[in-house]
C-alpha cells in the first residue's frame, strides 16, 4: 500500500473525526462540513504524490480541507450572506453534543472571536498542533500563530468575564467528556 | 451556581486589543471548553460515508497505490460525491 507500514487509507481514516470536528468549527454546518472533509479526502488522494512520507498526515489533511473551505467560501459569499443562519445557531444542531449553559456560551463566545484567531487557537487548543503544525497548515509564521491564540484567549476571557477559579468551572458533564483523547 | 453573561458587544475589533496576561489557570479552563466541544464531534468516530468514498479510492487504485490519476474527476469514484463540484484546478497545500 503505502510507503509507510501502515495503508494510507487507514492513517486519513483516523483523521476523520478530528478534520469533521475542525470543518464544523469552520464553517459552522455539520452537513456542509462534511462536504468539505470528503472534497479534502478526495483532494489529497488525488494529491497523493505530494504527500512527504513521514511527515504529518494529519496536519497535511487540515491544510487541505482548509484550502478547500477557504475557496468555497470566497464563492459562497458572493451567493449567500449569511443565510445558512449563524455559527451558534447550527451548532445547536450537532447530535450528540454536550448540552450545558456553560458549553453554549462558550461556543456562542467563540463564534464572536475573529475567523483567524478562531481558527487558530483551535488547532492549537483542540486539534492539538503545536504552533509549528498549526503555523505550517495556516501558511503563517509561528509568531502570528502564537499572537493570534493569545489574542483569542483574552477575548474568551473577557467575552465570558473569566475573573477567577470559581466563576468558570467545568461541570460534571463537561469533565466527563473531556476524557476523550486531544487527538484521534 | 454562578451564571455568567455573554456580553452583548460586537464581534470583534481588528487586533485593538493587546492580549492581556491571563493566568495558566484561565488559559487550562479555555482549554478544557475547546476540547470538550471538539470531543463531541470526535466522538462520533468515521461516519461510513467516509469509509465508503476511502475503500473505492483504495480499490480503483490497487496495483499502483501511490499513484494520483490527474485530471480525472473525484466525483466518479463515489455516487454520493456529486453534492459538490470539486475544483481539481487548486493544488491542494
Amino acid at each position: 500500500m503505502g510507503p509507510s507500514d501502515k495503508p494510507i487509507r487507514e492513517t486519513m481514516l483516523e483523521a476523520v473525526p478530528s478534520l469533521r470536528a475542525f470543518a464544523i468549527s469552520l464553517c459552522g454546518n455539520v452537513d456542509r462540513a462534511d462536504d468539505l472533509v470528503q472534497e479534502a479526502l478526495l483532494r489529497a488522494w488525488a494529491n497523493l504524490d505530494s504527500f512527504q512520507p513521514g511527515t504529518n498526515m494529519s496536519a497535511w489533511l487540515f491544510t487541505i480541507l482548509r484550502n478547500v473551505f477557504r475557496s468555497e467560501y470566497r464563492k459562497r459569499r458572493r451567493e449567500v450572506e449569511d443565510a445558512d443562519g449563524s455559527y451558534a445557531d447550527s451548532l445547536t444542531s450537532l447530535p450528540n453534543q454536550t448540552s450545558n449553559l456553560e458549553m453554549d456560551e462558550f461556543r456562542k463566545a467563540l463564534e464572536l472571536l475573529p475567523p483567524d484567531q478562531r481558527e487558530s487557537l483551535i488547532l492549537v487548543g483542540a486539534s492539538g498542533f503545536s504552533y509549528d503544525e498549526a503555523a505550517q497548515i495556516c501558511g503563517c509564521a509561528v509568531g502570528t500563530i502564537k499572537s493570534r491564540v493569545n489574542r483569542a484567549r483574552s477575548r474568551l476571557a473577557s467575552i465570558l468575564s473569566i475573573e477567577s477559579t470559581s466563576d468558570f468551572g467545568p461541570d460534571h458533564e463537561t469533565r466527563a467528556a473531556m476524557g476523550g483523547s486531544r487527538r484521534p | 451556581m454562578n451564571r455568567r453573561k455573554v456580553h452583548p458587544i460586537q464581534p470583534y475589533m481588528e487586533d485593538e486589543v493587546a492580549p492581556k496576561k491571563l493566568s495558566s489557570d484561565i488559559k487550562a479552563r479555555i482549554g478544557q471548553q475547546l476540547r470538550a466541544m471538539y470531543s463531541d464531534v470526535v466522538s462520533q468516530g468515521v461516519p461510513e460515508r467516509f469509509a465508503d468514498i476511502l475503500r473505492k479510492l483504495d480499490e480503483k487504485n490497487s496495483g499502483a497505490p501511490a499513484a494520483p490519476q490527474e485530471g480525472s474527476s473525484p466525483n466518479e469514484s463515489s455516487p454520493d460525491a456529486g453534492s459538490k463540484p470539486s475544483e481539481q484546478a487548486d493544488g491542494p497545500v
